[in-house]
Order: structure tokens, then sequence, then C-alpha cells
């Protein structure tokens, strides 16, 4: 039984605004009261214009349980700061109280047994019904979907994104950006654009041949709102040809292009906009460095990273607001907009407690109906957790989750070590829960899900752990791409995070010999998600359901093999 | 404007098979010897030009790049971890509405692409960006 509620809202006048430190304590402000819909709602409504952000949800139309990271390392100019601030140290920085509701929606102490108490989060339902009573209090409040939609579970799959384009268009939102959706191939991304009834947005979605802005994807859309003129401006994810199959997308080229992100902010400047908000989907830490070199964006909508921040943080003038994923979080900023200035802002990260919101009835009919040619397939129980394994994936590290996919690209495909790509979605399972065909897709579906065996030198190994290393601890953002630390099965090895790119990583080991890696040799690797086209081998959700259906009881050794040094 | 040197490939793919992050110390002398000669010897001021390039390549074999020097009456482009680092060199007459050229390079692996302008003045101006060549993989 859920028995109190620390979420409050942030608000800030101008003054303390462009003072530039801290905020409120934000958790300790609470009143100890229940935890009923009115009070997560309660929102003090301010100044003239209202976003509403929504990201990164992965395409999870039900209630999930999300397990928040313990390990998110921050490095160079980054270190130490949010999102790179984990568990009770997390709690310390926001006021927040061990075994509250808070605790559970934005740490990862106590997951399961919290989890139990406060129930599932998400489901877009709930989500339809916090935006609904937004706009009773400011009917043109803007909805912004920061990208990551269209991909992420069977439905999705299944339908190429059309379940959730379908309940996307119910909540009616003004813009999106973009990143996963072109894992769907540019023909079906563009069939879907062309029909979507809001904007398609990306400043930096550019023609890959001549290298020119694209008609498909403006750079910004205008919206008049509370008498404001507002622009927003798209940043969908810079890296997609490299994190992702660039041969799934020939057409578009992406990158940071900050210098055209500044070039658009003043065009809509001069054209009279008087508060300039980016979509973006660059993550956290290159939203910051962003917000640094890019002058005159009021807000950035960040997403991309999945974090989830009680608080916007402040970057010069800049408002950086994050609000996590899978349908997790809705977030709230109300902005005091006067003589072409922002004068002030108030904000609140909604939490979406499942149990706590009611579902909107109209949306949770559209998704039962997404969902219903596929019920049986989705409910089938493959498996369980054993009443002390919880699955989860968040983190830089090898998460339960996918500890449980390298075994079973070990055993089901006869190899010696099994690499498994650190993305950041995927919801998480408790301990002495059902394991259904639907879990097992939230967390490995995509459209490339081949699951490749071939044969590696220790040496290259080693470069492609370097590799990814440096995508992840780049002391530049500009260098980052966002996803954790791919996952490896029967390797160990030891990172430290401060050194360049080639050094980071040592004492690479064969777990099943404890011998060390010979660069000379040749080992069988099984991986899958594999950017290359022509990947062959049995889909990833397949075989990791063989192996649940054999384990029956879900059972996992704690993993000691990655040892990090420098955090 | 033209182009005194080009030697931009475009080749398939081989994704995983194009990175190396070995170091080649005689590359970098033999981008020194191309400022020295282009330059005569005359020091270098950073800024006044603009070198766009991306931060990651997205293809390393066919990278953008595009540099602007108001005032330049030639800008030289090296990419100083290849094999034969000089690229371009656009050369502006007096009559250039605008001192800008672009192109596309290919790039052997991660590396510093610099661009050196000769201004009407005689100075010489310097602009570097790092381009990473990744074998790409896991974005979240």
């Amino acid at each position: 039984m859920i028995s109190r509620r620390d979420f409050l809202q942030t608000s800030m006048a101008a003054a303390a605004l462009y003072g530039g430190s801290g905020f409120g304590n934000w958790g300790r402000l609470a009143a100890q009261q229940s935890l009923t819909q009115s009070k997560l709602l309660e929102f003090d409504t301010f100044g003239n214009v209202s976003l509403i952000h929504v990201t990164d949800i992965h395409a999870q139309l039900k209630p999930i349980f999300f397990r928040e990271p313990e390990v998110n390392i921050g490095v160079g100019a980054n270190r130490g700061h949010v999102p790179h601030v984990t568990g009770a140290d997390f709690r310390k920085l926001y006021g927040i109280n061990d075994g509250s509701a808070s605790a559970y929606a934005l740490s990862y102490n106590d997951f399961s047994a919290l989890a139990k108490g406060y129930g599932r989060v998400g489901g877009l339902d709930r989500v339809a019904t916090v935006v609904n009573h937004i706009r009773s209090e400011r009917p043109d409040a803007l909805l912004l979907d920061g990208g990551d939609t269209w991909h992420g579970s069977y439905t999705c799959h299944h339908t190429a994104g059309q379940d959730m384009v379908n309940v996307m268009n119910t909540l009616r939102p003004d813009a999106m950006t973009f990143h996963w959706e072109f894992t769907l191939g540019s023909a079906r991304v563009n069939e879907i654009v062309e029909n979507l009834p809001f904007a398609a947005l990306g400043q930096n979605i550019f023609d890959s041949e001549w290298d020119e802005p694209t008609e498909m994807f403006p750079p910004y859309k205008f919206f008049e709102t509370g008498g404001v003129k507002v622009a927003v401006i798209g940043q969908a994810f810079p890296y997609m040809p490299i994190a992702n199959p660039g041969w799934m997308f020939p057409e578009y080229s992406f990158g940071i292009r900050d210098e055209n992100m500044q070039a658009m902010v003043d065009e809509v400047r001069a054209q009279g906009a008087e508060l300039v908000v980016c979509l973006s989907h660059n993550g956290f830490d290159v939203d910051k460095q962003m917000a640094g070199i890019v002058t005159g964006i009021d807000v950035i909508l960040s997403g991309h990273t999945h974090d989830a921040l009680p608080e916007p943080v402040l970057v010069g003038k800049t408002v950086i607001v994050a609000s996590g994923s899978n349908g997790k979080f809705v977030s709230r900023i109300d902005l005091d907009v006067r003589y072409g200035q922002m004068m002030g802002f108030r904000h609140k990260l909604i939490p979406i407690f499942s149990d706590v919101i009611t579902p909107d009835p109209e949306v949770a009919k559209v998704i039962d109906l997404q969902r219903a040619p596929y019920e049986t397939k989705l409910n089938e129980v493959i498996g369980q957790t054993a009443d002390d394994q919880t699955l989860f994936r968040r983190g830089n590290f090898n998460g339960t989750w996918d500890d449980l996919i390298c075994n079973a690209l070990i055993e089901e495909r006869e190899a010696d070590i099994a690499l498994s790509p650190g993305v950041r979605w995927g919801p998480s399972i408790l301990p002495g829960q059902d394991i259904t065909r639907e879990d097992i897709w939230n967390v490995t579906s995509m459209s490339y899900g081949e699951a490749y065996r071939t044969e590696m030198t220790g040496e290259f190994l080693h470069v492609v752990l370097e590799d990814v290393a440096d995508n992840l601890f780049n002391p530049d953002p500009y260098y980052q791409q966002g996803g954790d630390m791919v996952r490896v099965g029967g390797l160990g090895y030891r990172i430290d995070i401060n050194k360049p790119q080639g050094r980071r990583i040592t004492e690479m080991t064969l777990l099943k010999t404890g011998e060390k890696i010979d660069p000379a040799r040749t080992y069988s690797v099984a991986g899958w998600a594999s950017v290359n086209e022509g990947t062959e081998g049995p889909k990833i959700w397949d075989i990791v359901e063989n192996h649940i259906r054999k384990q029956g009881t879900v059972s996992l050794d704690p993993n000691n093999s990655v040892e990090v040094i420098g955090a | 404007m033209d182009f005194t040197r080009r030697n931009i490939l475009v080749l398939g793919s081989g994704v995983f098979a194009a990175a190396s992050f070995a170091g080649v110390p005689a590359l970098a002398s033999k981008t020194d010897d191309a400022i020295a000669a282009f330059t005569g010897g005359v020091g270098v001021i950073e800024g006044g030009i603009d070198l766009t390039a991306p931060e990651i390549a997205e293809n390393g074999n066919t990278v953008p790049v595009a540099v602007s020097a108001p005032g330049a009456v030639s800008i030289m482009l090296l990419a100083t971890g290849n094999p034969t680092p000089a690229v371009a060199t656009f050369n502006f007459g007096s009559l250039a509405g605008s001192r800008r050229g672009s192109t596309r390079i290919r790039l052997a692996k991660t590396q510093d692409v610099v661009a050196i302008a000769k201004m009407e003045d005689g100075t010489f101006r310097r602009a570097g960006a790092t381009v990473k060549v990744t074998i790409g993989g896991c974005g979240g």
C-alpha cells in the first residue's frame, strides 16, 4: 500500500532562475500524506505556456516494472554530476527518504521489495490521464514526444510501429523527434511520417547524398500558445547510422550539427519566436554541452539516455529537463514568457504509478485493440524467476537480463563468448514472477535481432570492447553515443575508464578456463544486434525463449567478471 | 576555386574491419611538412577560420568537411592520420564572393582534420577538428 508522497514540483522565479545555482530540496518539502492521483497531478499552474514531455517510451503500452541504474559513471566535466549520481547519493542530493515512493521511482535500492508495495509504473492509458489533466488546466499545452516511441515490444515489431502510432495519435502530440524509429527502415518511416497528424522534427536530419536538410523532417515548427510564439526545434539522435544499422536508412544523415542548431535558433528568433524549445534525442551530457555552445535555447527537453531527474539542470539560461523512459514519467513545465523572454518556470517530474493513476478508458480501449490479435502469444508463460532473482538491464555494465541473454547465447549457440548490446531499454522482472513471451520481447525486440555466431581473434575482441568503451567514456560528450557498455558472457575484463581509447581494457579472461585471452587465438563468439548488413542467425528472442524454457526457474550466479577502475 | 589535389575515394563499406588504433608517428611529420611548405615557415594563428566536420564519421570512406575563412586567398585541408595527409587546397581569386569550400574525404582511422588558411594580409590561420572513425554498434 502506498502510504506517502514526496513528489513535489519545483519552481523558480526569474531572479532565482538566472542565479544559476541549485534548487530547493525537492523531497524534504513534501508533506507526508497518502499517494493519490490528485496529489501526483497537483500543480499550481504558472505563467502562460505549458510543455508536456514524454520520451523513450520504447513501445511500452502497458504498465511495467523499471529499475533505475546502480552504475552510471560520469567522465570528464560530468563526473559526479547528475545524471551520474545513483542510489543513496541520488536520494541524498534530492532529499528523498529511503523506502519512499520517490526512492522506488528514481533509485535502485530495495527495488524488488519496493516494487511489490508501490506496483507497476507507466502505461500509456495512465499517461493519457495525466496529459488530459494538464490540458484541463491549460488547454493549449504542447505535448512533445522525444522519440524512441515506435520500437521495443512484440506488438510494435509485428505491426512495424503501427500500434504505437495508433495509440500516440489518441494522445494528440504536437511534435516528435526520432531515433529507433529509423530502424523500421526508411521506407516505413517515410510512410508513417507522411500521414502523421503532428510535426516530425529534426534540424540534424539531412539527406545523405547532398548533405542538405530534408522536406520530410523540417527543423522546427512554430506554435501559438497562451499568446506566445513558441518555436520547437527537433534534434534527432545524432549517431543513428553508427549506433544502429545505417543500411536500413541510407538516404539519411544525422550528426549533432550544433552550428546548424545555432542557425535555426537565430532563424526562429528573427521570425519572432518568444520561446525556443529544443525537443532533443541527444542524450543528457550531449545536451548539456550543446546548451553551452548554442545560445538562445530556453528549454531543452532531453531524451535518449533515459535519465529521470526530479529537477531541471540549468546551463547558462537554458533549462534542461530529463523525463526518464519506458512510459514511467511525464514532465510538466510551465513557463512565464513575457516581452519575448522567459521570466521563470515551474517543473514537475510526474511518476506514472499505475495503481494510483486511473487509466483513461478511451485510450485503454485503443491499447487493447492493438494487442487483441496477439494476446495468446504475448501472455504465454515461458518460465519464472527464482524467489531471489530480479531481472533488469539498466546500468553501465551487465544487468541480470543481460547475463541471462548471454548465457542463452553461449548455450544455445555453443560459443565461448557472448556479446549483447548495451541498450538502455527493457523493463524489469521481479523475483518469483512469471516470464511471458512479451517480457522477453520487451528486452530483445528490434528489426535486426539476428543472433550471429562468428570467430573473432582475441585482438579483435579487444578492439570491439575498446571501441564501445570510448563511446561511453570519452571525456568529450560529443563523442559519446549514449549506449551503455557492451554486455559480455564467458569473458571477464578490467576497465580503467580514465585511460584513452586502446588502453582502457586489460586482463581479458576466458571465464570457462580462467586463461587470459590470447590476441592471436580465435574464439567462437555469439552475439546479436549487429549493425552489419546480411547478418545471419536465429532471432535472439527465440534463443532466449528456448533457454528460459529449459531453465524453468531462472536463477543466475552473481556476475563479478568486470572490474571497474577509476569510477 | 580549383582542386590542386584530390584523393576522395568512395569504397564499399567494410564496417567491422575499418578501425585501427595504432598511431603512426611518421604521419605527424608529413602534416608538419605540408604546413611548412604552405606557410613558408610563417607562424600560424588559431581562429578566423571555420572548419565543419562530424564528431563521429557516419562512414569513414566519405566524410563531409567544409571550410570557410573570410579574407582567405587559399585554404589547405589536411587529414593528419591518413597515409597521405594532403586532401585539397582551395584557391580564391580577388573577386571570389565567399571564401569557402567543401568536399568529402576518406579517413583511414580516428584523426584530426586540419585546415590552414592563407589570408590576404599574408598571415596564416588554423582550425582543427577530431573526427572519430568507429566500428559502431550499441546505441541506447
